[in-house]
């Protein structure tokens, strides 16, 4: 319905008095006039950036703190390991949190919406869990064949553990596409702003988008189509990507949980 | 590579320490720190960038909450670091005000309300969906049933609220319908009496399918031979779900409810930010929007702050509560005894 709405033109739209049901024609107008240049498609462009860098960043963090904690043999491991559970009970807060971000000049920089997020320790868990029962023998024998621990790790673990590594990529993922309080409190320069802020204002504050007024206006645009519209580009990459992995959740879900 | 070698390496060809017998319980005992820094030093590496993230963004802020016990003042100087450097002590003075300020208690009220509202509406769901899926649906559809079931959760909560908004709001597709139909519209986004029970339906509505997965891996555990052999001594379906399903799910049950309770106190704050000018602060206000409001909104910091830690040892103490609570149960909880 969502779908069909933002396909419709203005005059089905006015002529059911909203949200249209059964669809009468079908007009991309709405997509056209929003990814056309203009607000929504910079905030659309942010959001993917941000994603996409967002989640290398954390993932490469991540596989490799898990497999440096997976070889339990290993100095250190556990100080290291105790540094990382012990911020699972507690929380440092808002106020203090912001301050350091303000403090290290983050703010108004991309790098405030991925850098306090990046990490996500039960994913951490997770996928150290993962690579602990991959089998040791594979590890030993590249080992005495000569190869260091990078080429161990992403000739052997990896492939090896594609499963879970595409659950817990889907969930950074996810989490950086739908984050948006960070980008409300460190951000100041309404440019920036990536796409859930965007749509926040659009339908929940009922703003119309920069550069699409006159178009609205003047009636060639229902307003409620550029709503729909939005929602739809909000909705789509998690609508897509989720049920191919939608198979592994459940090891992503619980190999930490009863390992970890 | 040197690993393989250092760690097969006798410990003789260490410099003897000057006692007469170092014979060391572990093998590992005997090579010293020095070495097995050196043997597993891409580990340690590797390691290091997640532990700086976690020192900078999850240690320094911890440290940060000093500011709970200052004046801060933002202004005293250029950067937040040497700000909380200079601002002036105060004690506990942020912590005293707390005690009379009626926003704060009315946070908290507002904030334990929907937390009960949430365990007896939305803690049972996940559990009685698993049930359903477990006893009633077959498995070719049960894969279909899931995808179903999961895909909210992946929603953001702007993308959830605004859903609800085209569903529920004064604009939205009941009130158009009944607006054809003759009657007026309602409006369920803005009520305030209604507030903490539309955020509680939201909430179901993206997360209680996902709570499904843990339940269901718990089911899938139990042996397929007790439900044949209930089934032959005559136990029909309901009484195999009583005797058999539920005491399965005991122990999860008893773990998830424990982690509500130790999160009592932080109840959807994205979900509430985002609605919280449509029913106003008098029904929404949590203690997270409370220390938002106070500190990122008016400035408020060191007060903001003060709130936040009551908060963070509050919840600690509820953990440690509903813990010993599940102990005293016979189940395991969080962490064992």
């Amino acid at each position: 319905m969502v779908v069909v709405t933002s396909l419709s033109s203005v005059e089905t739209i006015t002529g059911t008095g909203g949200l249209v049901v059964i669809p009468r024609d079908i007009t991309f107008v709405a997509y056209q006039e929003l990814l056309g240049g203009g607000q929504v498609t910079r905030a659309t462009l942010v959001s993917l950036g941000v994603t996409v860098v967002g989640t290398l960043f954390s993932m490469t963090v991540s596989v490799m703190c898990a497999y440096g904690l997976s070889r339990s043999g290993s100095v250190l491991h556990r100080p290291f390991l105790i540094v990382l559970l012990a911020t699972m009970f507690f929380g440092a807060g808002l106020i203090p949190t912001y301050l350091v971000v303000q403090g290290l000049g983050l703010t108004d920089s991309y790098l405030s919406l991925i850098l306090p997020s990046a990490l996500n320790v039960f994913n951490i868990l997770v996928l150290r869990a993962f690579f602990m029962s991959t089998a040791q023998e594979l590890i030993e024998s590249a080992r005495i064949d000569g190869a260091g621990d990078f080429r161990i790790l992403w000739q052997i673990v990896m492939p090896l553990s594609r499963a879970v590594i595409a659950v817990i990529t889907l969930f950074y993922a996810v989490g950086y596409w739908s984050a948006w309080f960070n980008a409300s409190i460190y951000l100041s320069d309404p440019d920036m702003l990536p796409l859930q802020n965007i749509m926040n204002q659009l339908v929940l504050k009922q703003e119309r988008p920069v550069g699409l007024a006159q178009a609205i206006n003047t009636g060639g645009l229902s307003p409620l189509a550029v709503q729909m519209a939005v929602m739809v580009l909000a909705l789509l990459p998690v609508a897509v990507l989720s049920p191919f992995v939608q198979k592994h959740f459940k090891k992503g879900m619980l190999t930490g949980a009863v390992k970890g | 590579m040197v690993d393989t070698e250092s760690r097969a390496e006798p410990q003789a060809r260490h410099p003897a320490t000057g006692r007469k017998r170092p014979e060391p319980a572990k093998p590992a005992g005997g090579i010293t720190l020095r070495h097995r820094l050196r043997r597993d030093r891409t580990l340690i590496l590797m390691t290091l960038p997640a532990i700086v993230l976690l020192l900078v963004f999850a240690y320094v802020p911890l440290a940060g909450n000093v500011v709970a016990f200052q004046e801060y003042d933002p202004y005293i100087a250029d950067n937040a670091f040497q700000a909380i450097l200079q601002s002036p002590w105060v004690g506990l003075d942020q912590f005293r005000q707390m005690m009379d300020d009626r926003l704060f208690w009315a946070a908290l009220r507002n904030t334990l309300a929907i937390f009960l509202i949430q365990l007896t509406l939305f803690f049972p769901v996940p559990v009685l969906l698993a049930l359903f899926i477990n006893s009633f649906v077959r498995p070719r559809v049960r894969a279909v049933a899931q995808a179903i079931l999961y895909l909210p959760h992946f929603f953001s909560w702007v993308l959830v609220v605004t859903v609800f908004q085209q569903m529920f709001g004064g604009a939205g597709l009941i009130s158009q319908t009944l607006r054809d139909h003759g009657h007026d519209g309602i409006d369920l986004m803005t009520d305030p009496g209604l507030f903490k029970f539309l955020i509680t339906f939201e909430m179901i509505w993206k997360d209680a399918g996902w709570g499904v997965i843990v339940f269901l891996a718990a089911l899938a555990s139990v042996s397929p031979d007790l439900y044949e052999a209930s089934a032959m001594d005559g136990a029909n379906r309901w009484r195999r779900i009583w005797h058999i399903t539920l005491p399965a799910l005991r122990p999860v049950v008893a773990l998830l409810l424990v982690l509500q309770v130790g999160n009592a106190l932080t109840v959807g704050f994205e979900q509430i930010l985002l609605q919280r000018t449509a029913v106003g602060p008098g029904a929404s206000e949590v203690l997270d929007t409370y220390v938002w409001n106070v500190g990122i909104t008016n400035g408020g910091f060191s007060y903001a702050a003060a709130v936040g830690i009551v908060k963070g040892i509050v919840g600690l103490l509820l953990v440690l509560a509903a813990n010993k609570v599940a102990h005293l149960m016979g189940e395991q909880g969080v962490y064992r005894k």
